[in-house]
């Protein structure tokens, strides 16, 4: 490829994500329905402008799905992975089988052969893992009833893919197996049973290299502190292990979610997201231009009917089984119904299946064309799909709010509490809210003592808080408070930044190790300044005065109020901050302080317990 | 008229009357919530601020559990510092003088309970006699208090007519809260 063409089709896709996500934004449609618009403007149909590049452009930006399911990979620890295996097993296994007949049934009756049938209900019964979830989160759902379904009906149709990849070929007329072995695969010509070792061997190696192997490697390039090194290991990773795959002739999609779940507990997690998110958000958007692009709108012209008849009676029969499966796992009314809502279009991998059948003449050309066009634009439908649960649905449900609040914390909620730093001050913050009962999500910068309080058993993530990404992946958007305990105060100070400027939501709880820092904290607008030492000095203090022999309820009662006093001139002097004058001030108030308490007029300007004086008493008496 | 209500509450998040209760009354025009544990988790209760909000108020109002026959402890502490000398009490301490002051309470037990023959052996008044007289020092008039009964054993319709009645007291105290003097609230038949 000349540098001339890379550069002007890189121009034409970026400048096609940059004009109509933000416009479809704008239109309340979701950023998927803006790239779908964009492929088509963009395709063959419109403006002719990639030619009739969207296939290669889908193929390249596959890859996008592979970190995606890396990505969920690493969302999922083993526990919950094994917490969900009722819904993913029952719910998505029923819905795959169940769909998947209908869908057969259905076509034989229009006069399809039994084995063409049956191959178009498999791969019709799939659904977009990469709309569905995109949009599932965009509207932060992904911790609703509703949201855990349909993740783990996608989850079981993305592992899915692969027995049936095992079982076309057999459905296809006899010699044509033999042609549809992946060229790049080491083994295709080995036996059976060798096959079976490499496989299992293979994906061994995914577990224990991953635990083994890549956690020390990431540890080594996290301690370089070369951020861009992170970055590449990510990706390299990722490539690493899609090319493994592809050695053995399993689906790259399958082993990156394998690779992301063993990681999923390691300390990088958040790091590792937060640098291979944005790669997957571009390709993803590029497929999704790609879907948009492919769409045979010549096909559409000649045939409108057969083609809205399919689009209709696929998304009705997909529906109508989703509502169905739906209501017997015992899902509320509305939950179902955006369960239903949210799955009903055929997924991408139909585009790779439907190419692969099509290449081993297992479905004709013709039909494989006009499916094509179908998917695609059931696919670009779900967004409207999605418009009209908004829209139209949820007002009838006016209960919806309340029915939400009741509902427990689902498990892959994300915490309510984010503690950014996690030395000796952090620390103590986070063991006492794990004692009251209040989960946190901690990220810290030192990769040594991440290593250590791991092996005691905290969850610690070793990240960046400074970036909004990090503090992405670390579930700022759903949290509602920000403990910043960082070490140094620039440190602070850049997280207070990133916080006010992408998080304004997020309640800012900030250390401060001086008062000077107080004073930029303040400048700045955090409302919530801690100073380090303040406490602790006063708590000591108030021993010397207990020491001495004065009561311990009046010492500390003074110590409270001295607190508050020095926090009230700490605000005043904080408009001084960069005159000279607040030298003249600061002095001015230690003298008046000095002269109170010289008076011993200071405790009783602090403290006002008159009620408890025997003067008072007496004229009660 | 403007009412005053110093709620008390240790345990709140575990009361259920009382979230009843305070409910209705934020219902009620020209009502003041105070939640002093809330306000004063250290007990440090300020005169300085709480002295100037008790003379924007007539009625003042404590609202509380029955605690051992009288308030949870921050409530005797915020009479000990706010009602100081010279303000509340004495002979220049007139802040007060011409406001009310009552009790809205709750209590396990029932009204039979409280009777010379019942199991506390007094009516529930009796034990008030401090607030009252705490009152009539500080130049205010003591009203009847406010009693819901049998607070572990109410059902949610009963829990709503005591919050109905309390809606009814506040606006009678605005309006004419001297009637309330010989006519105490009437108690729903009923309602124990």
């Amino acid at each position: 490829m000349s540098n001339e063409s890379f550069f002007y089709q890189a121009l034409v896709y970026l400048a096609t994500m940059v004009v109509f996500v933000p416009l479809a934004k704008k239109l309340n449609l979701g950023s998927v329905l803006g790239y779908l618009i964009g492929g088509i403007i963009i395709g063959p149909a419109l403006l002719g402008l990639i030619g009739h590049g969207g296939e290669d452009l889908m193929h390249f930006a596959e890859f996008g799905v592979v970190m995606m399911l890396f990505l969920i990979g690493l969302e999922l620890e083993p526990s919950l992975l094994w917490k969900l295996r009722a819904p993913i097993l029952g719910l998505g296994g029923l819905q795959v089988v169940v769909t998947a007949t209908l869908v057969a049934g259905l076509s034989m009756v229009f006069g399809l052969p039994w084995n063409q049938a049956l191959i178009l209900g498999m791969i019709l019964s799939l659904s977009s893992t990469a709309i569905v979830l995109q949009i599932l989160n965009e509207k932060g759902q992904m911790g609703s009833a509703a949201g855990q379904s349909a993740f783990s009906v996608l989850l079981f149709q993305d592992v899915a893919v692969i027995p049936m990849l095992a079982i076309f070929p057999l459905l296809g007329p006899s010699g044509a197996a033999g042609t549809v072995e992946d060229g790049q695969s080491l083994i295709a010509h080995q036996p059976a049973w060798a096959k079976t070792l490499i496989v299992f061997g293979a994906v061994s190696a995914l577990v224990v290299g991953g635990r083994y192997v890549v956690k020390p490697i990431l540890h080594i390039v996290a301690r370089t502190r070369l951020r861009e090194l992170f970055t590449a290991s990510a990706l390299l990773l990722v490539v690493a292990i899609a090319v493994l795959m592809t050695l053995v002739g399993l689906s790259p999609a399958l082993g990156a979610f394998l690779g992301g779940v063993v990681l999923a507990n390691s300390e990088y997690r958040h790091e590792l997201e937060s640098d291979i998110e944005p790669f997957k958000g571009l390709l993803l958007g590029l497929f999704f231009i790609g879907v948009g692009a492919t769409i045979n709108f010549q096909l559409v012209v000649q045939e409108p009917w057969l083609i809205t008849g399919l689009v209709a009676g696929v998304l009705a029969v997909k529906f109508l089984v989703l509502a169905g499966l739906g209501k017997l796992f015992r899902l509320s009314g509305e939950q179902n119904l955006l369960f239903a809502f949210a799955l009903p279009q055929v997924g991408e991998f139909a585009f790779v299946l439907f190419s692969f059948s099509e290449g081993a003449r297992l479905l004709p050309a013709e039909l494989v064309d006009i499916m094509t066009a179908v998917v695609a634009i059931t696919m670009a439908l779900t967004p409207l799909l999605m418009l009209v649960y908004d829209k139209v649905i949820v007002p009838r449900f006016g209960c919806t709010a309340n029915r939400e609040e009741r509902e427990p914390d689902t498990i892959d909620e994300k915490n309510p509490v984010i503690i950014a730093g996690f030395d000796h001050f952090g620390t103590v913050v986070g063991r006492f809210l794990r004692a009251s009962g209040v989960p946190s999500t901690v990220l810290d910068l030192d990769s040594d003592r991440v290593d250590l309080l791991r092996q005691m058993g905290l969850k610690v993530y070793y990240g960046d808080a400074a970036r909004a990404d990090m503090l992405k992946s670390a579930g700022a958007e759903q949290a509602r408070l920000i403990v910043i305990a960082m070490a140094t105060p620039e440190k602070t100070l850049e997280v207070v930044d990133t916080v006010k400027k992408h998080y304004p939501h997020l309640q800012m709880l900030v250390r401060a190790t001086q008062n000077a820092d107080a004073f930029d904290l303040m400048n700045a607008g955090v409302l919530h300044i801690y100073r380090e030492t303040i406490d602790t000095s006063l708590r000591l203090a108030a021993d010397v005065l207990e020491m001495l022999g004065r009561r311990a309820y009046q010492s500390q009662r003074a110590a409270r109020m001295f607190r508050r006093f020095d926090e009230r001139s700490l605000k005043g002097l904080a408009a001084y901050r960069d005159d000279k004058q607040y030298v003249n001030i600061a002095r001015e108030r230690m003298e008046e302080l000095q002269k109170l308490i010289q008076a011993d007029a200071y405790t009783n300007m602090l403290i006002r317990d008159g009620g408890w004086d025997r003067e008072n008493a007496e004229e009660r008496n | 008229m403007k009412i005053l209500v110093l709620f008390a509450h240790p345990a709140f998040e575990r009361s259920r009357i009382h979230v009843r209760l305070l409910q209705a009354a934020a219902t009620v025009q020209d009502v003041t919530i105070r939640d002093l544990y809330q306000v004063y988790p250290d007990f440090d209760v300020s005169p300085q601020a709480e002295q100037p909000i008790v003379e924007q108020h007539d009625v003042i109002i404590f609202q509380h559990p029955f605690y051992w026959y009288s308030g949870p402890a921050l409530i005797k502490q915020w009479m000990d510092l706010v009602l100081e000398h010279g303000w509340a009490y004495g002979k220049n301490g007139t802040r007060l003088q011409g406001k009310r002051m009552m009790n809205v309470l709750s209590m396990a037990g029932n009204e039979q309970a409280y009777s010379a023959q019942g199991h506390h052996g007094h009516p529930v008044n009796a034990f008030l006699l401090p607030f009252e007289q705490t009152a009539r020092l500080c130049y205010m008039q003591y009203l009847p208090p406010f009693t819901v009964h049998s607070s572990n054993a109410l059902s949610d319709q009963q829990l709503n007519e005591h919050a109905n009645r309390y809606i009814q007291l506040l606006e009678q105290l605005k309006t004419n809260a001297a009637a309330l003097i010989s006519n105490p609230p009437p108690n729903p038949s009923g309602l124990s």
